[in-house]
């Protein structure tokens, strides 16, 4: 998926799965949301847990401070 | 990072020593795998609940590779209405496979719209014997793995280096394996959705007679067929 550029930035596809993300959300909503593939979805978004710029706590998946910084 | 370590196999379930040469059977578990793509890193367990076609072909800028892909590309759109994703492999770098992808909208015009692994160290190549060492040891051969929903493998093809494959085919075994699913029938030879299925043999005394007036086109006790 790679959601972060070589500077640090969110890529495309990164910032339409944190933007999806108004409401602790399942892989299943984010790819309803944004019409992504489910399977680049899941992989986007454990991309994203990765680099700390969102949490999943009983599957569902919510911004951290630092990802809603990277929206803004 | 080198591709090597970037694309080693990092499935949590399975030690980092390299895979033994492997061939997976029909019916059983599709080897786990995470691997770097033209998408980024996926992991085998992201497509659960969809159907998967993992196919390999042996090179990047090669022809006959390059006709399959426009195959491949050109049936996308038809293959995810079924609920089934497309995964590419070959034994290429990131890199090479990102450039052919281009080179191929540039003189074709055709996006490639699913991802395709970069398997430069053979770690998926090897789990799935994709390698025919009779015809290339460094190359994949032109193999295509159906895995279903669950994971399962349900269908494995394998086609030689020169022989280019046929996609109506692929969507006709996706049909074909799905019907199967849905209607727990058995499709005959060149089956096509529409046509009659075959009921599947009766195995006792009890569903030889209800089979008999149940009411479908049977040419014998044993080969039964009906309309869906």
């Amino acid at each position: 998926m790679a959601c972060i550029g070589p500077q640090g930035e969110l890529t495309e596809s990164a910032r339409k799965m944190l933007t999806a993300l108004e409401s602790p959300s399942s892989p299943e909503d984010v790819a309803s949301r944004t019409s992504l593939p489910l399977f680049r979805v899941r992989a986007g978004l454990r991309e994203l847990a990765e680099g700390e710029l969102v949490t999943m706590i009983n599957s569902l998946y919510t911004p951290t401070d630092r990802g809603r910084s990277l929206l803004a | 990072m080198s591709n090597q370590e970037t694309n080693k196999i990092q499935d949590h379930n399975v030690s980092d020593a390299a895979p033994a040469a492997s061939l997976p059977r029909l019916g059983m578990a599709a080897p786990a795998f995470e691997a770097v793509t033209t998408h980024g890193k996926i992991r085998l367990e992201d497509f659960r609940g969809t159907w998967v076609v993992l196919f390999s072909h042996p090179a990047d800028f090669t022809p006959v590779c390059t006709t399959e892909f426009l195959a491949f590309a050109g049936i996308a759109a038809e293959l995810r209405q079924r609920n089934v994703e497309l995964l590419g492999l070959s034994i290429d770098s990131p890199t090479s496979h990102i450039a052919w992808v281009r080179n191929i909208k540039d003189k074709f015009g055709i996006d490639i719209p699913f991802p395709i692994i970069a398997d430069s160290n053979k770690d998926v190549a090897t789990l799935y014997g994709m390698v025919s060492p009779g015809e290339s040891k460094t190359e994949t051969s032109r193999c295509v793995f159906v895995i279903d929903p669950n994971g399962i493998v349900r269908a494995m093809i394998y086609y030689p280096l020169t022989t280019g494959r046929n996609t109506d085919e692929i969507i006709r075994l996706i049909d074909a394996l799905q019907t199967t699913d849905k209607h727990g029938v058995a499709t005959p030879a060149n089956w096509k959705p529409g046509e009659k299925v075959i009921v599947p043999p009766p195995t006792t005394m009890e569903d030889v007679e209800a089979r008999l007036k149940a009411g479908f086109e049977c040419t014998d006790w044993y080969f039964c067929k009906k309309a869906l």
